[in-house]
C-alpha cells in the first residue's frame, strides 16, 4: 500500500460577499497517495476550485474563512497546512505542491522571458547557482516537450500559443519536482487536439516523477482516462466517491448519474431526448437544509428536504451520500447497478 | 450495510417511515432566482450609500449650496455695497467673514461670488459633456476614416495650450461669462471624446448589441437603447469629477486676472484680492479658498464613491 | 423521397479581416453549404477555424469579403435596408456567451420583447402576452420578466437569448456556440428545448459548436472546418462512422469519452503541432503542415470537395488511397 501524503479533514470555506456569506465548500475529507490520480468532478460553483486553492493556501485573505472549529485540518505529511505562516507556505508551495491553472496567461508574469520565469521559481526553492538553475530549465523545457527550448527560453509568454503556453506552465509547476500537482482545469481552454496532447504530457510525466495529481475538472471525458479516484462534488459537498469504474458503471448517487446521462454518448439515437435535470445548483449564501441536490432530484424524498444523508459506505473506495441508500428508502424504478447497499 | 456518521449534518430528525414517501421535485420549479433582487441603479445607491465619505460629500455639497443661496439673505447685506468706513475689518458678529478693501462684506462676497464659480463649473461641464459624448459616440460608431479625423483633430486640440486660447479668446471676444465658459470647455470635451469612444467601441462589440443587429435594430435604437444605458455610469463619474476641475480652473484664470469682471465676483477673483491683503488681512484670502477647497473636496468623493459604486469587480 | 426544400445555400463564402498591412486574417475561405428546410446542419472545428464568422456571415452581421449567402433564393448581402429588416425577421441568432449577449440594464421582459417591438408585430396586452408564453416556453415563469439578467444563472440566461430569437418567429437560427459556457447538466437543457422547438415549429438551425458528441446528437449533417475551409461534410452518424479526412479522424479520436472502457479501447491518433495562424496562410491544403500523410502535392494545390460516397464530401487529395488503409 502506497503512503497517504495529503488528508483534508472536515473543509470548510466562506467567503464574505454584498448579498452574506457564502459557504462555498460545506466539509470535505479525503485522502490522497503517492503517485495516484484524484479526479475531483463538478459543475462550476460547487466548489472544487476552493478546496484545491485551499491545499495551496491561495485563498484570498480578507474575505474568506477557513472554519478551523470543526477540527478542519489540510495535512501534508501529517503536518497541518492550515497552521502554517505565509513564510512556510511559500516555501512548499511550488516545491512540494505545485499547481496549474486554467488560464495559463494570466499565471505566467508577460513581462519575464519563459526560461527566466522557470529558472527563477527553481532559484527560490533550490540553492543552486543561476547557470545551473537555467541548465535545469531547458530541461524542464525538453520534458514537457516543446519543440526548440533552446530559442524558446527567451521568448516571452505572448509567443507562445495556447497550448504552448500550459506547457510551459507545466514546466516551471514541475521545476522543483513537486510531490503533488493540482491541475485545476487544465484543458478546459484548449482545443481538443491540444487537450489530448496536455493530458497525455501530464500523465507521463506523473509516471516519469512518481507525483500525486489533484486533477480538478467539470469533464467526465477527460476523468475516464486518467483518474484512479474520483469524487463528485456538488453544492459545497463531497456526494460520491469511488474509482473509475465504480463511478462510470455503478454510481450510486442521483447527480453523478446525471451527469453521465447528460452527455450524448456514441450510440444514441440522434435528437432523443437527453436526460437532462431541472432547475439550477442551489444558492450557496442560503444552502437548502438538507440535501442541497434534493430541489434537482427525480427520486427526492419528504426527507431529502429535511436532513442531510449519512454516507453510506459501498467498497474500500465507494461511498456515497443519498437518503435513497437507507433502508427504508423508496428504490421503485430506480436502475439495479443503483441500489447495491447490503448487498 | 455501514454507515458512516457525518458528523455535523446530523439533526435530531426521526428517519420515521413516512418520511421516505418519494416526492420527487414537486412543489420545486427548481427555476426560484431568490428574493427580487435591486434594479442595476438602485443597486448602485445601495453600494454608494454605504460609502461614508462620499454620503459626508454629497451633504457637505448640498449645504454648501444651501449656503451660497440662503447666505445673502440671512446676512440681509448687498455684495456690491461699498462703504468706506469699514474697510478690512477681520470677521465679527455683524461681519462674518470681514470686509475686504472696499468695505464690502465678504460673507456676502462669498457667497455670490460661489455660485458663479459653481455655475461656471456646471455650465463647462454640460459643454464639455454634450460635445464629447457626441463626438466620441460618433468616432466610436462610424469607426474608420470618421474614426480617425476626429481622433487627429482631437490631438490636435488636445494639444493646444488652454491658457494662450484663452488669452486670444478674451482679446476677441472681450472678458464675460460667456467667453470664459467657451474658452474652457473648447479644449475640455477632448478627454471626454476619448473616452466615450473607447466605451462605445468596447460596448459595440458586445453580443448584446448584435443581436439587437439581427433582430433588425435601426442605429438610433442602438444608440438608445444600449449604447448610452451602458455608458452612463461611467460618463457619470467622468462628470462629478471634471466640476472641481472647472471650479479650479477658473479660480486659476480669476486669479491672474482672466476670469470675470467686477464688480461680478467669483472664489477666484476674491482670493486674488484677497491675495493683495494677505500680510495684513489673512482672513480676506483664507474665506475663499476655504470654500474652493471644500467644493473641490466634496466633488471628489463624490465622484469617487461613484466611481466605486459602478465598478462592475465589486458588484456582487 | 420527395424533393427537400433549400432554405440557405452558401456558395464560395469568403470573409477577410485586415489585421495591419499586407496581413489578411482568412477567417472564411471559399465555404460551400446547403441547408434545407427544417434540418440541422452542424459546423465543426477547433478555435480559430473560421467557424463562428462563417455563422455571423450567414446571418449578415458581417459583410462578405465574397461569395453569396442566398436566403430562399435571394441573397442576403444584396438587401437594402427594408428587406434586410424582413430578412431578420425570418432569421436569429443565439450567442455563446449568456452573459455578455443580455443588456444588463434591461429587463428580461424587454430583452426578450425588443425584437416584437422593432417589428411592431404586437403592442401593449398581446405584447405582454406574447412575452410570458415565451418565457414558459423555455421554461422560465411569467414572474422572471420584471427581473434584470444580472440574477439569473447561466443556463436560464441561455434560455432567455433562446426566448429573444423565438420572438419573431424566425425559420432559420444559427446557434452560434450555445452551449460551450455551459454546465453539463444545464447544456442537456438547453439541447433538449432546441430540439423540440424545432419538432414543434419546424425550425432550421445552423448549429455551430467544439463539442463533437453534442453536434453529433443534435445535427442531421455535419460540416468539419480547419483554418476557414470545410475539410469534410457528411450525414453525422455517417462522419462520426466513417470519417475520411486525416483532420477529421484524428479530432474524433481525440475526443474524450466518458467511458472508461471505450476509452481504453479506442485508439488516438495523434495530431503534432497547433493549428497554424490564418493570417496569410500557406497555399495548399491547410493541414498539410500537421498532415501524416502529406506530399508534395498537398503542399501546393488547394484541395477541393469532392463527393466520396452518396452525401459524402472530403477535401483531401489522398483521402482514395488512403481510403483502404
Amino acid at each position: 500500500m502506497n503512503e497517504t501524503i495529503l488528508e483534508v479533514k472536515n473543509l470548510h470555506v466562506s467567503f464574505k460577499t454584498y448579498a452574506g456569506i457564502s459557504h462555498a465548500v460545506r466539509g470535505v475529507d479525503f485522502d490522497l497517495k503517492k503517485g495516484e490520480t484524484l479526479a475531483i468532478v463538478g459543475e462550476s460553483g460547487c466548489g472544487k476550485t476552493v478546496t484545491s486553492k485551499a491545499i495551496m493556501g491561495l485563498l484570498p485573505k480578507q474575505n474568506t474563512m477557513i472554519d478551523k472549529k470543526n477540527g478542519a485540518q489540510i495535512l501534508f505529511h501529517g503536518e497541518d497546512l492550515l497552521g502554517y505562516s505565509e513564510k512556510k507556505m511559500t516555501e512548499i508551495r511550488g516545491s512540494k505542491i505545485s499547481m496549474i491553472f486554467q488560464d495559463p496567461m494570466t499565471s505566467l508574469n508577460p513581462t519575464m522571458k519563459i526560461g527566466d520565469q522557470i529558472a527563477e521559481s527553481i532559484l527560490i526553492h533550490n540553492k543552486v547557482s543561476k547557470e545551473q538553475a537555467h541548465k535545469e530549465a531547458l530541461e524542464m523545457l525538453e520534458l514537457v516537450k516543446i519543440p526548440n527550448a533552446p530559442q524558446r527560453m527567451k521568448q516571452y509568454p505572448f509567443e507562445f500559443s495556447g497550448g504552448m503556453r500550459q506547457r510551459a506552465m507545466i514546466a516551471m509547476a514541475l521545476a522543483c519536482k513537486p510531490e503533488i500537482l493540482i491541475a485545476d482545469e487544465p484543458t478546459t481552454a484548449l482545443d481538443v487536439t491540444i487537450q489530448a496532447q496536455i493530458m497525455d504530457l501530464i500523465g507521463s510525466l506523473q509516471k516519469e516523477l512518481n507525483m500525486a495529481v489533484i486533477l480538478v475538472t467539470h469533464d467526465l471525458g477527460v476523468v475516464a482516462s486518467v483518474a484512479d479516484k474520483i469524487q463528485v462534488m456538488y453544492a459545497g459537498k463531497i456526494v460520491e466517491r469511488g474509482n473509475v469504474d465504480e463511478i462510470f458503471y455503478r454510481s450510486t448517487h442521483p447527480y453523478t448519474r446525471a451527469l453521465l446521462n447528460s452527455v450524448p454518448k456514441i450510440h444514441t439515437n440522434n435528437k432523443e431526448t437527453l436526460y437532462s435535470l431541472k432547475g439550477t445548483p442551489p444558492d450557496l449564501i442560503h444552502p437548502p437544509e438538507g440535501c442541497s441536490f434534493a430541489p434537482r432530484c427525480e427520486y427526492g424524498m419528504k426527507i431529502c428536504r429535511l436532513k442531510y444523508p449519512r454516507e453510506t459506505v459501498f467498497s474500500d473506495s465507494q461511498t456515497c451520500a443519498c437518503w435513497l441508500h437507507h433502508p427504508k428508502a423508496d428504490t421503485k424504478g430506480l436502475p439495479e447497478t443503483m441500489i447495491r447497499g447490503g448487498r | 450495510m455501514e454507515t458512516r456518521e457525518n458528523t455535523n449534518m446530523m439533526g435530531d430528525i426521526p428517519e420515521t417511515e413516512d418520511l421516505f414517501e418519494r416526492v420527487g421535485t414537486e412543489g420545486l420549479s427548481g427555476e426560484d432566482i431568490g428574493e427580487k433582487s435591486l434594479t442595476y441603479w438602485a443597486d448602485v445607491w445601495r453600494r454608494f450609500r454605504s460609502n461614508k465619505l462620499a454620503i459626508f460629500g454629497l451633504i457637505l455639497l448640498v449645504l454648501i449650496i444651501a449656503l451660497l443661496f440662503i447666505g445673502p439673505i440671512v446676512s440681509g447685506k448687498d455684495y456690491q455695497y461699498i462703504d468706506a468706513a469699514l474697510k478690512n475689518q477681520g470677521p465679527s458678529s455683524e461681519y462674518w467673514f470681514g470686509t475686504d478693501d472696499m468695505g464690502r462684506d465678504l460673507f456676502t462676497r462669498v457667497c455670490v461670488g460661489g455660485r458663479i464659480s459653481i455655475y461656471i463649473g456646471l455650465c463647462c461641464t454640460v459643454v464639455m459633456f454634450v460635445i464629447g459624448a457626441l463626438v466620441g459616440a460618433l468616432a466610436g460608431l462610424k469607426g474608420g476614416v470618421v474614426d480617425d479625423i476626429i481622433m487627429r483633430i482631437c490631438e490636435f486640440i488636445g494639444n493646444l495650450p488652454y491658457l494662450i486660447i484663452v488669452v486670444i479668446l478674451s482679446m476677441v471676444m472681450g472678458r464675460s461669462m460667456f467667453s470664459l465658459v467657451f474658452a474652457m470647455s473648447l479644449t475640455a470635451w477632448v478627454g471626454t471624446a476619448r473616452m466615450v469612444r473607447g466605451q462605445i467601441l468596447q460596448i459595440k462589440e458586445q453580443d448584446y448589441v448584435q443581436a439587437a443587429k439581427a433582430l433588425g435594430a435601426s442605429t438610433g435604437r442602438i444608440i438608445i437603447k444600449h449604447l448610452l444605458p451602458n455608458t452612463l455610469g461611467i460618463i457619470m463619474v467622468d462628470i462629478t469629477m471634471s466640476v472641481p476641475g472647472f471650479i479650479f480652473s477658473e479660480a486659476f484664470l480669476s486669479y491672474i486676472g482672466l476670469g470675470v469682471r467686477p464688480p461680478e465676483t467669483s472664489w477666484g477673483a476674491l482670493a486674488s484680492a484677497g491675495q493683495q491683503q494677505l500680510m495684513f488681512y489673512p482672513h480676506q484670502l483664507f474665506f475663499p479658498c476655504l470654500l474652493i477647497v471644500l467644493t473641490m473636496l466634496t466633488f471628489h468623493l463624490i465622484g469617487d464613491g461613484l466611481s466605486d459604486a459602478l465598478d462592475p469587480k465589486l458588484r456582487k | 423521397m420527395e424533393e427537400r426544400k433549400v432554405l440557405i445555400e452558401v456558395k464560395d463564402l469568403k470573409k477577410y479581416f485586415n489585421v495591419g498591412r499586407h496581413k489578411m486574417l482568412k477567417a472564411v475561405d471559399g465555404v460551400n453549404f446547403k441547408i434545407y428546410q427544417g434540418e440541422t446542419l452542424g459546423l465543426v472545428g477547433e478555435s480559430g477555424c473560421g467557424k463562428t464568422t462563417c455563422g455571423k456571415t450567414v446571418m449578415g452581421l458581417y459583410e462578405a469579403t465574397g461569395g453569396q449567402v442566398i436566403f430562399d433564393g435571394v441573397d442576403i448581402h444584396s438587401l437594402n435596408k427594408k428587406e434586410k429588416k424582413e430578412f431578420t425577421k425570418r432569421a436569429q441568432i443565439i450567442f455563446q456567451d449568456p452573459y455578455s449577449s443580455l443588456n444588463p440594464r434591461m429587463t428580461v421582459g424587454d430583452i426578450i420583447g425588443e425584437g416584437i417591438d422593432i417589428h411592431k408585430l404586437y403592442t401593449g396586452k398581446e405584447r405582454q402576452e406574447k412575452i410570458y408564453e415565451l418565457l414558459e416556453l423555455v421554461g422560465l415563469n411569467k414572474e422572471h420578466a420584471l427581473r434584470f439578467p444580472h440574477e439569473f444563472s447561466g443556463g436560464q440566461r441561455q434560455r432567455i437569448g433562446i426566448a429573444r430569437a423565438l420572438a419573431i418567429e424566425p425559420e432559420f437560427i444559427v446557434c452560434d456556440e450555445p452551449i460551450s459556457a455551459l454546465d453539463v447538466s444545464i447544456q442537456a437543457q438547453v439541447v433538449n428545448l432546441l430540439i423540440e422547438l424545432q419538432k414543434k415549429r419546424n425550425l432550421t438551425y445552423l448549429f455551430i459548436a467544439h463539442d463533437l458528441s453534442m453536434v453529433k446528437h443534435i445535427s442531421d449533417r455535419v460540416g468539419v472546418m480547419y483554418l476557414g475551409n470545410m475539410v469534410e461534410f457528411a450525414e453525422s452518424d455517417e462522419l462520426y462512422d466513417h470519417p475520411l479526412h486525416p483532420y477529421t479522424k484524428a479530432l474524433m479520436s481525440a475526443i474524450p469519452i466518458p467511458d472508461p472502457d471505450e476509452e481504453k479501447r479506442k485508439k488516438r491518433i495523434p495530431i503534432e503541432g497547433e493549428i497554424p495562424s490564418p493570417v496569410n496562410p500557406k497555399p495548399g491544403c491547410r493541414f498539410a503542415a500537421r498532415c501524416r500523410f502529406a506530399t508534395e502535392k498537398c503542399k501546393q494545390a488547394t484541395p477541393e470537395l469532392e463527393e466520396i460516397t452518396q452525401g459524402h464530401f472530403v477535401a483531401c487529395h489522398r483521402v482514395r488511397e488512403l481510403q483502404d488503409k
